[in-house]
């Protein structure tokens, strides 16, 4: 089975790259059979940009997009710039091939200074998955800077809780998953199919 | 084997000038090309067909009847002819029309158009775009074939006892070639008919091309029309040379830089290495064309474009003869190892021959 984890952080070291592997841990802790893949988009920055110019992918984000299409489960984590995703993780959903996630189990998470903009995960993130067909576990996970230190307060330190209930979420439905056979190989319609398909009813 | 040259007829600017040619300027120099092919020893001239700007090719067969009238071997052809947003109707008159003019040295690339607004100003929808190429063409292929049609259909209003006229040159109706970047639909059209299959080999990594031109030659076996290898196969490039490898470089360079389609992205040796693109020696040029045969399997036509992105037209005349003098070693090289059964592209002399075979077969049969 293949995990693969797209994290959108930008600095390095980075929160979202922290939360990314936070979740692949709690997730392959739950299937250890996993094989993780990540996938830093700083990394794809430049080729990303250049697949935007030029309509095609080099061999490099090529082989990112073949994994994210090849993937049982996806953890896709990107920091909140001004109410929403990165303008990178948007981009590279944008040049994925719009059914290559139709299907695939998705957790989505992200990061930001403050817990004023966790909805983003709701009111961005999940429609951006439903439209490319994914299955998005109904726990999305926010890390707020404060997340990662504690006030004491139960209600409040929660992140741990939720990392745990997203990986299970997303474990689950990997398992599920894993018994689906692999789509077939695209087969072309028959042009007399393709002809007779015009002729009036 | 046919060699040739096909452009978009984009008005671009020089980027190394900033000079921007007139509409007037660029089509002359469309046609200037057309007859530098004659000269060089090209077998194929092919235009775009634009309804935007900053296009000029509106009216293809106006240009190609010109070229006709000033040319005496070269063929002329389209890249591509809208079969979604023009009138099948229309196509077969015109193109039967410039096939008269032009003595049969026609044939045509047929192609959707890729620009979303194109649709709605002709009174189509961008969405039928393979409905229409399908349906579209089923009327052109019986309107040269047959000399009265009754027609009903989705797209156009219907035909009752119409005839396109003038009838194809010789009752032979041009050859059809297929032109698509991602469609398998239109591989299969084109398979279903016999007709070519052309893929632009630009701008993209031939891989991606290859996948349809594989689909298309085994359906081309599967529909009977011969094996696999024996498929109609034509292909496009893109080179900038000169006799030094580095001078071709610089002086590429800031067109590269700059063109429409693919500038401010990746670096010229990227798009170099993941995409058919030449820039360098003649030696290159003929290396890394030859090479398209490994990809795509021996075919038919071999068409560059050679007149993009702002490049001015004594450049690309300068291009054209250095192409003209690596002509004889493609030729040679793509012949080196053809298999015999592999067949030349069909043009209007061989279908003719073709046609009178089959007329004679049929007459026999008909005697016993």
């Amino acid at each position: 089975m293949r995990l693969v984890v797209v994290s959108a952080g930008l600095s390095v070291p980075s929160s979202t790259r922290l939360l990314a592997d936070r979740l692949t841990a709690a997730t392959t802790a739950l299937v250890p059979e996993a094989e993780v893949e990540l996938i830093e988009l700083r990394d794809l920055a430049v080729d990303i940009a250049n697949n935007l110019v030029t309509g095609f992918a080099g061999a490099r984000l090529q082989a990112a997009l073949d994994a994210v299409a090849g993937a049982d489960g996806l953890i896709a984590v990107t920091p909140v710039f001004s109410a929403s995703y990165s303008g990178l993780f948007k981009s590279f959903f944008d040049v994925l091939d719009n059914t290559a996630l139709t299907g695939t189990p998705v957790l989505t998470a992200a990061t930001g200074g403050t817990a004023r903009h966790s909805l983003a995960l709701e009111h961005a993130l999940r429609p951006l998955f439903a439209y490319l067909r994914a299955v998005v576990v109904p726990t999305a996970v926010y890390a707020a800077s404060e997340d990662w230190g504690g006030s004491g307060d139960p209600l409040t330190d929660t992140l741990p809780t939720r990392i745990d209930r997203a990986a299970g979420e997303l474990a689950a439905l990997m398992r599920g998953r894993a018994a689906v056979a692999p789509p077939a190989e695209e087969t072309v319609v028959p042009f007399a199919e393709q002809l007779a398909a015009l002729e009036k009813r | 084997m046919q060699f040739g040259i096909f452009t978009v007829g984009d008005v671009t600017p020089d980027p190394t000038t900033g000079r921007e040619p007139s509409e007037n300027e660029r089509i002359k120099a469309m046609v200037t090309m057309a007859l530098k092919a004659e000269e060089i020893g090209l077998d194929v001239f092919a235009t775009g067909e634009h309804h935007n700007p900053p296009f000029v090719p509106s009216s293809p067969t106006t240009m190609l009847g010109w070229i006709a009238a000033r040319t005496e071997k070269l063929i002329l052809s389209t890249s591509t002819t809208l079969i979604t947003t023009n009138d099948p109707v229309k196509i077969a008159e015109d193109f039967a029309m410039l096939q008269h003019l032009a003595d049969g040295r026609v044939d045509l690339m047929m192609g959707r158009g890729n620009t979303g607004p194109v649709y709605p100003w002709f009174g189509k929808d961008i969405r039928q775009g393979i409905p229409m190429a399908i349906e579209n063409y089923a009327l052109l292929h019986k309107l040269w074939r047959e000399d009265v049609v009754d027609w009903e259909g989705r797209f156009r209003t219907p035909l009752q006892g119409f005839t396109s006229t003038p009838r194809p040159l010789d009752g032979v109706p041009p050859f059809v070639w297929h032109g698509s970047i991602r469609s398998p639909e239109i591989a299969e059209q084109a398979a279903f008919y016999g007709d070519g299959f052309f893929a632009n080999n630009i701008f993209w990594p031939r891989t991606h091309f290859q996948k349809l031109i594989n689909l298309y030659r085994q359906r081309f076996e599967h529909y009977g029309h011969g094996t696999a290898s024996q498929a109609v196969v034509g292909v496009g490039g893109q080179f900038f040379m000169r006799k030094n490898s580095q001078d071709a470089v610089r002086e590429f360079r800031p067109y590269f830089d700059n063109a429409p389609v693919y500038g401010h992205g990746p670096s010229m040796e990227e798009f170099m290495a993941e995409t058919p693109l030449t820039v360098g020696s003649p030696q290159e040029v003929i290396d890394k064309t030859l090479s398209y045969r490994e990809t795509y399997g021996d075919y038919q036509r071999q068409l560059f474009l050679v007149d993009h992105a702002g490049l001015p037209l004594k450049t690309v005349l300068e291009q054209m003869d250095l192409l003209g003098e690596i002509l004889p070693a493609l030729r040679a090289g793509f012949a080196e190892g053809r298999p015999a059964e592999v067949p030349d592209a069909p043009n209007h002399a061989s279908l003719l021959a073709a046609r009178n075979t089959a007329g004679l077969a049929t007459a026999n049969a008909q005697e016993v």
